[in-house]
This record gives C-alpha cells, structure tokens and sequence, in this order.
C-alpha cells in the first residue's frame, strides 16, 4: 500500500509502497522485484528506512525467541522493541549493553545503524554484544553470520543495504538495580567540559550544552557521568525492590506547534531554563534507568515542536586531535548564525574500525535544527567546517548531506558500495542510499 | 491468583494481545487455533517476556460439537472469542461458499464454542466470556452486510447469553472493536485516529472482563458514530454510500 514515509525528523517525506509480511515467505516474495528497504520503528531521523518502490515494515517479526539466563544472551526477532526488552529483563537483573537515546528503537534499527551509546568509549557500539545476525539476502535464503564474517561486518552499520536482517543473538549486561549513580558537572565552557570527559571514569558519559548563549555562556555544559549503581547505593526503602523505578507519566505534544515558534529567543529562554535547573542538580544523586537514559521518551511525538516541515538532526564525529578546534568552529558559526537548537549533546567516542559504522575516535555533536531553508543553509556551512576537521556524519540521522560530502568525508564510502555491488546486494537500497551513492 | 484464560483463533493479532495483556498480569494462558504447532514461536515469546508457560491446544472454530474440546481441558476461568473472517464483499456477493464461510466462521463457529463453554461455566457457576464481535454488526451497510450481518448475528447471540446467564454467575462480554491495525485490515486504507492497535484491545478486554463491562466499544467515538449511523432513517439511509 502507498503511505508517506518520514523519519523521525518528519523530513523528507516520502511517498513509499509499504508493505508488512508476517514470516519469511512473504518477505521472500517482496525481494528481487526492484529496490527494498527495510524499516523498524521509523526512529532513524532521515531517509534512512524507507525506499518509494518497497518500503519493508519489519515490526510483524515481533517475537523474542530465546533467553539464556546464564550468560544473558537473547535470541529475537529484529521488530523486537528495545523498551519491551527492559521491560522482561531488567526485572531479571538484565540491561542492554547499547542504548540510543530511545526506547522505541527495533534491534533490527539498532544492528543496522550500529547504534552508540553513552558508553561508547568503554563498551563500543551495539554490534560489538551480538553473538550472530540473520540476514536474508538478494535471492531470499538466510545466512546466520557472526564476528568474523565478511556479511557481520558489513550488516553491522551498513543501514540495511546487505539484506534484511531476520533476527539475532545479543548478549545483555548484567546489572543489579534500576538506577543510575549520576555526577553532574557544571562547565562554563567547551574545554572545561572536554576535561571533564577526559578525566571521566565512569561507565556513561554525556554533555548537554547552550550553543545559543552569548558570551561567557556560549559552550556553558552540564556533563551527566553515571554508573550502574549496587543495592547498597540505593535508599534502605529502595533496596528490597531495586528494579522498580517510579512511574513516569507519558506527556504528549497534541499539535504540531506552528514553525515561527521555535526561534533563537524561545531556544535561548529555553536553554538558560534547562541549564539553571540542572545546574541545581550539581553532584551526586540517583536516576532511575529510563529518566537517565531516556528523557524525551517521556514526551510522546516530541518531534512535533518542530512544526509540520519537520526537522534535521546534524550529528558528525571529529576525530580526537582535531575535535577542540572543529567543535569549536562549529559552534562559533551556530551562535553567529542565531540557529537555535535545543539540547546540543556532545559525547565523547572510543576507537572503533568498522566498515560503515558512524563511530571513531574523538568527539561527536548532534543539534536539531527546524528545515527550514535558513537552517538547511546553515548545515551546508557547517559541512565545510565537518570535512576541514575530518569529520564524519551519522547515517541514522542523516536527511540532507549531499553525496559529494559524504565521500569526501568517508573514504569507507566507496568500498562499501563496490563490495555491496560485488555480492549482488544492490537490491536492498533506501532514499538515503540512493542519494548518496552508498 | 492467576487466572485461566483460554483464546479461540489465537492466531489473530487481537487474541495474541490479549494473550500478552493477561500473560502480563500473571495470569496462565491457552492459545487454541487451527494449527496450534505453527504457534510455538508466538507463545515461547509471551513465556520469555511475561514468564509462566502458555499451552497450545487444537482448535477448529467450525468443528460440528465444541463440548469434546471444552471437555478436553481443565475450564478456564476466562474464555475469549477472537475467531473471524473478513471476506471480500464484493466477491462473496457472487460466491455463495466464500460468502457461507463468512457467515460460519464469524457466527456460527463462535456461537458454538461459546455455548459449550457457556454450559459448562453455568454448571460450574463462574466464568466470563468475551466474544470479539464488531462495530460492523451495528447496521447493515453496502460495502461489508455479509461480515456485519454475520457480527450482527454474533452481538444478538451474545447479548441473549448474557441475559440467560446474568443470574449464575458466568458474565459475557460483547466487544466491538472499530478499525484496528491488524492483518486482516492491512489491505485497507484506514484513517489514524479510529483506528486503535491490538494492543488497545487487549487493555481494554482486560479491564472489560475485570469490571464485568457488558458491552465495550474499544475507542470511545465509535460509539458516537454508531449511535449516529444507526440513528438515520432507512428511506434516507438507503441511498447513502458510507
């Protein structure tokens, strides 16, 4: 059936065949007949997942197949929602070893984008727990591959373009309690916040940051490290039950709120808000899991605060020795330019040598930025700025790099297309892919 | 306590969301359908996401006598109908078997094993029963009477089962989903804000049969819209395509 398809910036969209098979036969009948693309929950930001002449809506394999309590590992169908898997294994001492800053991801997602972390630097990204993945290939068969294996290597991160990925095996982390020990820092700026990262011990790592304030405020961070914590950590009344977490209440945004709303004074007002009230939060305290790790997924279709044309996320990677200058050339053109962006989180990165995956060494930004033309003009400057630092862009949430940017960015680019070439996996091709040559 | 819930026509995304919803709340769940074995996966998934352990039993919604099955295992303390089939309107028009099947599969299957379970609930004194009818059975339309004259068929049979049973113990529930997303709508085209998730149905089958609910339309405005389509006069009616 024809639907729009948009990520979960709402831009572009896309006019999409989408089609929904329930089990391996009808997902077998899909293939060969022109361009496929698979598609999870739909929370990559661009047009990562989906592809006009077939879009494969793979949230009717469901299911979690096995569980090994002993080692932790669990074998599930890639529609399987990570929130559903912290909702059955967290009561049972279990936690992903991975998360994006969502719940509302499918494995399939997180494999296909190789997802990160605030953990990155110790645990590296989603691909490094898997024991195996299924990937259905061009002609239809299923080949399970693992670490080692030219097909793992290439469907880890490859954004669905080897095949479609049926199902895996992921080795969850074992934790004893539902909460997070955080330390928040209270930077004045960029530098004292890098510190901050460099010094960290700690097992996650974040920094939200005012790319909007003037002057001494400009590059102003809060830098959230945390830790599983123990029972002992926990409040005597906490620790008989420490996987049970308060309720949170799901706010949602009702309409889309109209596009002049969001400007570079609300954003400012918003950002001085945000920072005054966690600044106040200085120190130690206890989070639970899904406050700490998952903070918008409280206010359902936050997205819409963008208004009807939607929004692009600009996440790169700059690798270390050049990160402090390129961040801060990024950041000085933003503020120039008065393009607000709520929330710019900075993370810090640990090697990883992959064949497509976003992560490497060094320091990755990630700002949302409303798509409009000023904006988009904007990111076009901030490109330059990417490539002179030997940066490099995050497909999942890519809507709007052009095709040349990115191959001269990721010298991986072209190998990975003529490999996909070479195992006749051209077939499996998104929006995204096709407009950046991948 | 945990409850017994048995599901008819599990295999439909409505009675594999209840399974979860009462799975989830601890309660022991049955999933009986035509080809049980097929369902092994979907019930191992429930057992790994909510624990306990999900039985699979051989169920044909149009065998002659439903007593032998009902007889076959322990009486549960819920039964839930979610046995249906679509059809395609304009083809059963002409087919007089398709049109049978439907007819069959969403009335008198259902009825059958309902009123076998009825029985044995009457005698045993307790048990609800929940039969997944249809906003469809509400009037008679042009575009799906065969299905809704069948749904219609199935709310009149439970509303008089309800009424004989109301003084035992045993309570029926009549629930009449709108549009949901399931796979026997995936072909249509339908609007977003009437059309609800299974998992919409499963909550709201749970809360139905633990406030002994008689009939629940599953979002709120179908109500609204059949109360107004049933509200028009048939001279006008008649002409209209809706």
């Amino acid at each position: 059936m024809r639907r729009d398809v948009s990520g979960w910036g709402r831009f572009p969209r896309i006019e999409a065949e989408v089609a929904r098979p329930r089990d391996e036969a009808s997902l077998r009948d899909l293939l060969g007949r022109g361009p496929v693309i698979a598609r999870g929950n739909g929370r990559s930001y661009g047009d990562s997942a989906a592809q006009p002449k077939g879009t494969v809506d793979m949230r009717g394999f469901a299911r979690m197949l096995e569980f090994d309590a002993t080692t932790g590992v669990l074998t599930a169908e890639a529609g399987v929602i990570l929130g559903d898997v912290i909702a059955a294994f967290l009561p049972r001492g279990w936690f992903p070893p991975v998360t994006p800053g969502t719940k509302f991801v499918t494995l399939g997602g997180m494999i296909a984008a190789d997802v990160h972390g605030k953990n990155h630097r110790r645990d590296g990204s989603f691909g490094r727990h898997l024991a195996w993945v299924d990937v259905m290939g061009p002609d239809g068969t299923v080949t399970r591959a693992a670490p080692g294996d030219e097909l793992f290597a290439m469907t880890v991160g490859g954004m669905g373009l080897t095949g479609v990925i049926l199902r895996c095996a992921v080795r969850l982390m074992p934790v004893t309690t539902g909460w997070i020990r955080q330390e928040m820092h209270v930077t004045p700026d960029l530098d004292a916040a890098m510190q901050v990262f460099e010094a960290a011990q700690s097992q996650y790592a974040v920094a939200w940051f005012d790319c909007l304030g003037r002057g001494a405020s400009l590059g102003r961070s809060l830098v959230m490290l945390g830790d599983h914590a123990a029972v002992a950590d926990l409040p005597a009344a906490r620790q008989a039950r420490p996987f049970e977490v308060p309720l949170r209440r799901r706010k949602s945004v009702p309409l889309d709120v109209p596009g002049g709303a969001l400007n570079r004074h609300t954003i400012r007002a918003f950002n001085a808000v945000y920072h005054a009230a966690n600044a106040r939060k200085a120190g130690a305290s206890l989070v639970d899991w899904d406050r700490y790790f998952y903070p918008l997924d409280a206010v359902q279709d936050w997205n819409r605060i963008y208004g009807r044309k939607g929004f692009a996320q600009y996440q790169v990677v700059l690798p270390l020795a050049s990160a402090r200058a390129g961040l801060a050339a990024l950041l000085d053109t933003i503020a120039k330019a008065g393009q607000g962006s709520f929330l710019a989180v900075l993370k810090r990165l640990g090697p990883q040598d992959s064949r497509l995956s976003f992560p490497m060494e060094g320091y990755t930004l990630a700002l949302d930025f409303p798509a409009r033309a000023s904006a988009l003009a904007l990111l076009d400057r901030l490109d330059r700025i990417t490539l002179d630092h030997g940066g490099r862009y995050y497909l999942a949430k890519d809507a709007r790099v052009s095709a040349e940017t990115l191959h001269r960015a990721d010298p991986r680019v072209p190998d990975f297309r003529a490999a996909r070439v070479a195992q006749n996996m051209a077939g499996f091709a998104s929006a995204q892919s096709e407009r950046l040559g991948l | 306590m945990s409850r017994q819930v048995t599901l008819l026509g599990a295999r439909s995304d409505i009675a594999l969301a209840c399974a979860h919803e009462f799975a989830a709340a601890g309660d022991l769940v049955t999933l009986a359908a035509r080809r049980a074995e097929t369902l092994t996966a979907d019930a191992r998934d429930i057992e790994l996401r909510h624990g306990g352990t999900v039985t699979l039993r051989e169920f044909d919604a149009l065998a002659p006598d439903h007593a032998e099955f009902v007889a076959g295992a322990d009486l549960p303390d819920v039964v839930i109908c979610a046995v249906g089939l679509l059809g395609d309107q304009t083809s059963d028009e002409r087919d007089a078997a398709a049109a049978s099947a439907v007819f069959r599969t969403n009335f008198e299957g259902p009825a059958l094993a309902l009123a076998a379970y009825a029985n044995a609930m009457e005698a045993r004194g307790s048990g609800v029963i929940v039969g997944i009818s249809s906003v469809a059975g509400d009037r008679g339309r042009a575009t799906n009477y065969i299905y809704g004259s069948a749904k219609a068929g199935f709310t009149a049979y439970l509303s008089g089962l309800r009424n004989r049973l109301a003084k035992t113990g045993v309570h029926v529930v009549t629930v009449k989903p709108g549009f949901v997303a399931t796979q026997m709508t995936e072909h249509l085209d339908l609007p977003d804000k009437l059309t609800a998730q299974p998992a919409e149905i499963g909550r709201a089958v749970k809360t139905a049969v633990e406030r002994r609910k008689d009939v629940i339309y599953v979002r709120g405005v179908w109500r609204l819209i059949m109360g107004i389509i049933r509200a028009i006069p048939e001279r006008v009616f008649k002409k209209l395509s809706i």
